[in-house]
């Protein structure tokens, strides 16, 4: 368990990021806590310097974007997933349960479908909004 | 329509192929390329790769699995050699031809040589062959290394050889590296960093030739000559100064080439069934060479060239960056040139910070050295605006 900071140090729509080996990025989406690895899964980037909107950040260097609940890419250049871990906050402090290796204990192809169906989605709501 | 063919299978061949399959296009794809290599990452190969933090796995563009549902096929190492007047079959240089109902043009650019003979200890940085070949000599002992060119490609190599421990001279023959992209204040700072790498910045003279061990043709090159008379002792030279559009395999077609193919803002060329996209193609008058733009261009000219007419026009805002010296630079926006600089957070003697391209009308471009985050807010903005 590793703590972040006080809750009030991490307001809606900010993040921080942890100096650990790999990093970890703390995101409060508007008030929901969520941690993934800070390390973009395409190129080296900082994903707590991203784009929040929603449950999803976007990368500062190449727009790829991520689900914070899962980790799942959700549209290129991004292809693999980022590992998820766990939050809490206890009396006021956040403190982060890294994961080991989360998606060892997911068989590898559901890992890939899972991915390949939030391509679709992407390409679907492009689709539309335009 | 049936068949579909992309030429060019790089970034922005692959963006097409994404691009026509999520709008829908469910007939024959065929990516023709040049090179052997399946589509990999440029960006890379003047940074991590040349320096060995990354290597040959991670620069691919795509894995087997996205290959299988893109169901394209991926015809490798031909290189297409003709496209006939009504653009209708692409010919290739193994006399193969490919009959098709559209055609994306995505042949990109190529590093543009030092005019005279071939010499060994010469290289361009273009391709993984080249980045292998460069690689490899800088593996080899400490190298005296001239880089011809202070531009992007320039300035990255010559970052990755001095990181790796050689003595690197960059030669640029405007009074500043990058003044057309950055204008004054910001090609200073630029410039500066070269300093802070320990790297000289000759600027001001041109390259007046090679100098050899007179072995002629093929020999080695010991030396640059610059313009002003000055001699620059060199065993490895860098050429960086510029990319040429790869359009010569169009010259039996009817399409207009003028420094890139030229389109309509919406990547369509005189003939509506065939669109070009990336650094080979001109669209609206302006060609660019990002990354970025090789990845956005083809969604919107699929959907043109599945139309069969321009129902979709390019808006966006050009972005780039660059990573040199340990400092990740990010561009954003259309600079004409009559702007004035205003740096709005960081300064660049700390080496980090947020500069605003701004004119009467307001925001019209924005540049940050390692502020990702208050440069993506503007970045946005730019978007929107
Ligand atoms: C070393 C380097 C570093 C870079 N760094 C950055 C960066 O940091 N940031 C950034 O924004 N951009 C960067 N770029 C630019 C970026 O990589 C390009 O904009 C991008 O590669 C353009 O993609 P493309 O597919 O249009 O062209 P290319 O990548 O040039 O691909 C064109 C492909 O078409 C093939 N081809 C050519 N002619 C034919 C033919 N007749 N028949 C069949 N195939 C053919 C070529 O062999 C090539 O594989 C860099 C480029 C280089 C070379």
């Amino acid at each position: 368990m590793i703590p972040v900071c006080r809750l009030e140090d991490l307001p809606a729509g900010e993040a921080v990021r942890l100096d650990l080996t790999p990093p970890v990025a703390v995101f409060n989406a508007d008030g929901e806590l969520y941690a993934i690895d800070d390390t973009c899964s395409h190129q080296d980037a900082s994903l707590s310097e991203g784009w929040l909107e929603g449950c999803q950040v976007e990368c500062p260097l190449h727009a790829a974007s991520f689900d914070l609940r899962t980790g799942m890419p959700t549209c290129l250049p991004a292809r693999r997933p980022v590992r998820t871990h766990q939050v809490s906050v206890v009396e006021g402090m956040v403190y982060v349960h890294t994961t080991a290796d989360v998606f060892a204990q997911v068989p590898a192809d559901a890992v890939a479908h899972a991915a390949a169906d939030a391509y679709a989605r992407t390409a679907v709501e492009e689709g539309s909004a335009a | 329509m049936r068949t579909v063919t992309v030429v060019g299978a790089s970034l922005a061949g692959l963006s097409a192929a994404r691009a026509l399959r999520a709008e829908g296009f469910d007939g024959r794809l065929v990516v023709i390329g040049a090179e052997q290599h399946l589509p990999y990452d440029r960006p890379p190969l003047s940074k991590e790769f040349l320096t060995g933090k990354a290597d040959e796995s991670q620069l691919a563009l795509s894995d087997d699995e996205e290959r299988a549902e893109l169901d394209a096929e991926w015809l490798l190492g031909v290189r297409a050699t003709g496209l006939d007047a009504r653009g209708r079959t692409v010919v290739l240089a193994d006399g193969r031809t490919v009959a098709s109902d559209g055609v994306v043009i995505a042949t990109g650019a190529r590093a543009r040589p030092l005019p005279g003979p071939w010499l060994r200890g010469v290289h361009t940085l273009r391709t993984l062959d080249d980045a292998r070949e460069l690689r490899d000599r800088l593996t080899e002992g400490r190298h005296r290394i001239v880089v011809v060119g202070g531009g992007f490609i320039g300035a990255e190599t010559a970052s990755s050889c001095a990181a790796l421990g050689h003595d690197v001279t960059v030669v640029e023959a405007a009074t500043l590296p990058l003044m057309p992209q950055l204008g004054r204040d910001m090609a200073e700072f630029c410039a500066g960093l070269h300093q802070r790498g320990g790297v000289r910045l000759v600027c001001g003279t041109g390259v007046a030739g090679l100098r050899d061990d007179g072995t002629g043709d093929g020999g080695a090159v010991t030396g640059v000559a610059l313009a002003d008379g000055r001699v620059l002792p060199a065993d490895l030279v860098v050429v960086g100064i510029g990319a040429v559009p790869e359009t010569g395999w169009l010259s039996g077609s009817t399409l207009a080439v003028d420094d890139g193919v030229l389109c309509d803002d919406g990547g369509v060329t005189a003939l509506p069934q065939v669109v070009a996209v990336g650094d080979v193609a001109r669209i609206g008058g302006v060609r660019h060479e990002h990354w970025t733009s090789a990845t956005q261009q083809p969604v919107v000219a699929a959907r043109n060239l599945l139309a069969g007419r321009t129902v979709e026009h390019l808006g966006g805002t050009p972005y780039f960056w660059s990573d040199q010296y340990g400092a990740r630079i990010q561009f954003a926006g259309r600079r004409h040139g009559g702007e004035t600089v205003r740096i709005a957070e960081g300064s660049p003697e700390e080496g980090s910070f947020l500069a605003l391209y701004e004119d009467e009308s307001g925001t019209t471009a924005a540049l940050a050295v390692d502020r990702p985050r208050p440069f993506m807010r503007v970045r946005r903005g730019l978007r929107m605006g």
